[in-house]
């Protein structure tokens, strides 16, 4: 990857290699010619100086200002010291170097945060409004509710809304992660962000742009910083002190040795300057945060909005995932699942069933009218509807008497059914008294929920249903996706109480995943509470700490193994930067490390902390099976 | 009076360590219900009462140059 230095690290590259030749310069000089140690200092101060003007600048306003325990500060002292006591070369070498880490670590840093931001660029600059026929180029804001937009192919959609005209196919990997291209045509409800890939499309907006989809992402993902977790809390407390502390010890090592011992101040003194060289807790302070802004934002690319570091520690921890059954493993719309007749075609069934159907709203009827309208079925309106609440309708189809509905209402009328023992709804159909057959109507399981289940299961995570179904339907579904518990005819208290339980008695933390609409109460009382294909549920949204933009439960696996491995980076980081540190301030104290090890051991450390927190960006890796 | 949250953005903020020291001196004036500032960023999000709002900033700034010399907010 290419990258371009910014105005100052051009600047600070030069000086360096200035510095470095002037180093080099001054070595050749003294060794060839015996100078007078005036002469010596000066000579070797030129590459300082040309490295490190500004650090000691710096400090020499630090001082002005009472931070003593400022980097720049502690850096000049550490250096100069080591002039004082008579390593000219080394004062100088150290300085440089301390620069060319500081450098690494600049560019770094930068070429993080661009990453990081680059994966957040779905916010759209600019919008095509058309008003009287004209069209205007506008920003997204100035747009009203109501408008309507054009958007061509290749553009970002700026605003929520409604096709009005025109079809396209659209990607909307940056909001969903998926990237299938979906289709959309005069009244679909698109959202922004999403790619316009071919066609041109007009838009009516629905949302303001402070309130469409693209904004409300954005938002979320910028304010995840402020939830910060424990790592981060941690952290925060051990800069505080960790900086005194140093200082405190390098003085005590530069002063009690020579008072009690025969080893000299020079030599003390020495050591001690290498304390203040690692004083500072840069490599932590950076790059834990980073680890965690880098996870964030790489599972927002694949469709999961995290709402903060603290979720993330929690979610890497968990033990248990409850799911709410319908619409959340389930498709949350009925289908006709299974079909059996009785002396008829199967078209004659649906053509039946669907036209004594054809009035009602309930869900099961919408489904059955769906089914005969998907085979091409031309269907006819009812007459003489009776509703027998509950049960099923009796009609009049082209002069012939239909009955339509459960067994009870086939035993009430005398008509010899077939028994079904099944999950789903059974809906028999008799004509003319005579029985037609049956078809199963039930909620269809997701095609990824099987998959999401048997992963977490892999990944050694308990699976429970919490659902307000029935006992049958709950403990089918449960049986075929390989689910380790399952409670079934629960009221909403009842999840709450049963998640209170689960999350007091299991291992780990305890996640509920449901579909946001009524699951509110359980979402919150959950350690994590994800909310799933909540893109325009509000009120899922705000209730839920993760938000799995598409409706795929497998958006809970990935969710899971990014934060493992953002927390094992960022543990990874913490261990490695302290145990460096203190191995480096041990040898220090006992001479047995110069100050090149403590410059490594504090910008060195820094580099190499940052160059890991950047892993956490990327996507994980899939284990093989 | 009243209490408004704004975002700032922040120039030649340079290490992670001094954007941690701002936001502990930049908690404790008054008039600061509560200030982030992200080093990731290179914001600072506040939280204060904009009764003397000139006055704040100039403060904030105060603090700012404090650590860093050459950092500053764009108010």
């Amino acid at each position: 990857m290419k990258f371009k230095l910014t105005k100052k690290q051009k600047k600070m590259l030069y000086r360096i290699i200035a510095g470095i030749l002037l180093l080099i310069a001054a070595e050749v000089v003294t060794h060839i010619f015996s100078l007078p140690t005036l002469a010596n200092i000066v000579i070797f101060l030129l590459p300082f100086g040309v490295a490190g003007y500004d650090v000691v600048r710096k400090a020499f306003l630090g001082v002005g200002n009472k931070q003593l325990f400022d980097e720049n500060f502690l850096m000049t002292v550490a250096t100069i010291g080591a002039m004082a006591v008579g390593e000219y070369s080394e004062g100088a070498a150290v300085m440089l170097f301390y620069q060319v880490g500081e450098l690494f670590q600049s560019i770094a840093t930068s070429r993080s945060r661009k990453s990081v931001a680059a994966l957040m660029d779905i916010r759209p600059d600019s919008a095509v409004v058309i008003r009287d026929g004209e069209r205007l180029e506008v920003h997204p804001e100035e747009v009203e509710v109501g408008e309507l937009i054009e958007v061509t192919a290749g553009e970002k959609l700026p605003l929520d809304g409604i096709v009005e005209s025109g079809e396209t196919t659209l990607n909307t990997a940056a909001l969903t992660g998926e990237s299938l291209p979906r289709e959309v045509t005069g009244g679909d409800e698109v959202l922004s962000g999403c790619v316009n890939l071919t066609g041109t499309i007009t838009v009516r907006t629905t949302k303001p742009f402070g309130e469409s989809t693209v904004s409300k992402i954005l938002e979320l993902v910028e304010n995840a910083s402020s939830k910060k977790a424990r790592a981060e809390n941690f952290i925060t407390k051990f800069a505080r002190y960790y900086t005194p502390v140093v200082v405190i010890a390098a003085v005590l090592v530069a002063v009690l040795p020579p008072l009690f011992t025969d080893i000299s101040f020079k030599t003390q003194i020495t050591r001690a300057l290498n304390f203040l060289v690692v004083s500072c807790p840069c490599a932590l302070v950076i790059s834990v945060p980073m680890s965690f802004f880098g996870g964030i934002g790489g599972a927002s690319r694949q469709g999961v909005l995290i709402k903060g570091g603290n979720y993330m520690e929690t979610l890497s921890k968990v033990g248990t995932v409850i799911f709410d059954k319908t619409g959340t493993l389930t498709k949350g719309e009925f289908g006709v699942t299974e079909l059996i007749t009785n002396g008829c075609t199967s078209e004659e069934l649906l053509f039946a069933a669907g036209s004594a159907e054809l009035a009602s709203n309930h869900p099961i009827a919408r489904s059955l009218v769906k089914a005969a309208q998907d085979k091409g079925i031309a269907l006819k309106r009812p007459e003489k509807c009776t509703d027998h609440s509950g049960r099923g309708i009796s009609c009049v189809i082209d002069g012939e008497q239909m009955l339509v509905g459960s067994a009870a209402l086939m035993k009430e009328n005398g008509i010899k059914y077939r028994e079904i023992q099944n999950s789903g709804t059974a809906v028999h159909v008799a004509k003319n008294g005579v029985y037609m057959g049956v078809m199963i109507v039930s909620d269809m399981l997701k095609p990824e929920s099987a998959e999401a289940v048997s992963q977490l299961k892999a990944l050694g995570i308990k699976t429970v249903i919490l659902t307000g179904d029935t006992k049958s339907a709950g403990e089918a579904a449960a049986a075929a996706l390989g689910i380790d518990e399952v409670h079934t005819e629960l009221m909403p208290q009842d999840k709450v109480a049963l998640a209170e339980k689960l999350i007091s008695e299991g291992d780990g933390s305890t996640a509920f995943v449901g579909d946001g609409i009524n699951d509110a109460p359980v979402l919150s009382r959950a350690d994590v509470g994800i909310a799933m294909g909540a893109m325009g549920a509000d009120a899922a949204i705000e209730a839920a700490d993760i938000v799995l933009m598409d409706d795929k439960p497998t958006g809970i696996v990935t969710a899971v193994k990014i934060s493992r491995k953002t927390l094992r980076i960022v543990y990874e980081n913490i261990v490695f930067a302290i145990g460096i540190k203190v191995i480096v301030l041990i040898t220090s104290a006992l001479g047995f490390t110069n100050m090149w090890a403590a410059v490594f051991a504090d910008v060195g450390v820094a580099v190499i902390a940052i160059l890991n927190a950047m892993r956490a960006l990327s996507k994980p890796r899939k284990k093989k099976a | 009076m009243a209490i408004v949250k704004k975002s700032f953005e922040m120039e030649e903020l340079d290490c992670a360590n001094c954007a941690r020291k701002m936001q502990e001196a930049v908690a404790k004036l008054e008039g600061v219900q509560n200030v982030e500032i992200s080093f990731m960023a290179q914001k600072m999000k506040l939280e204060y009462d904009d009764s003397d709002e000139k006055k704040l900033f100039k403060e904030i700034q105060k603090c700012i140059k404090k650590v860093e010399p050459d950092c500053s907010v764009c108010f």
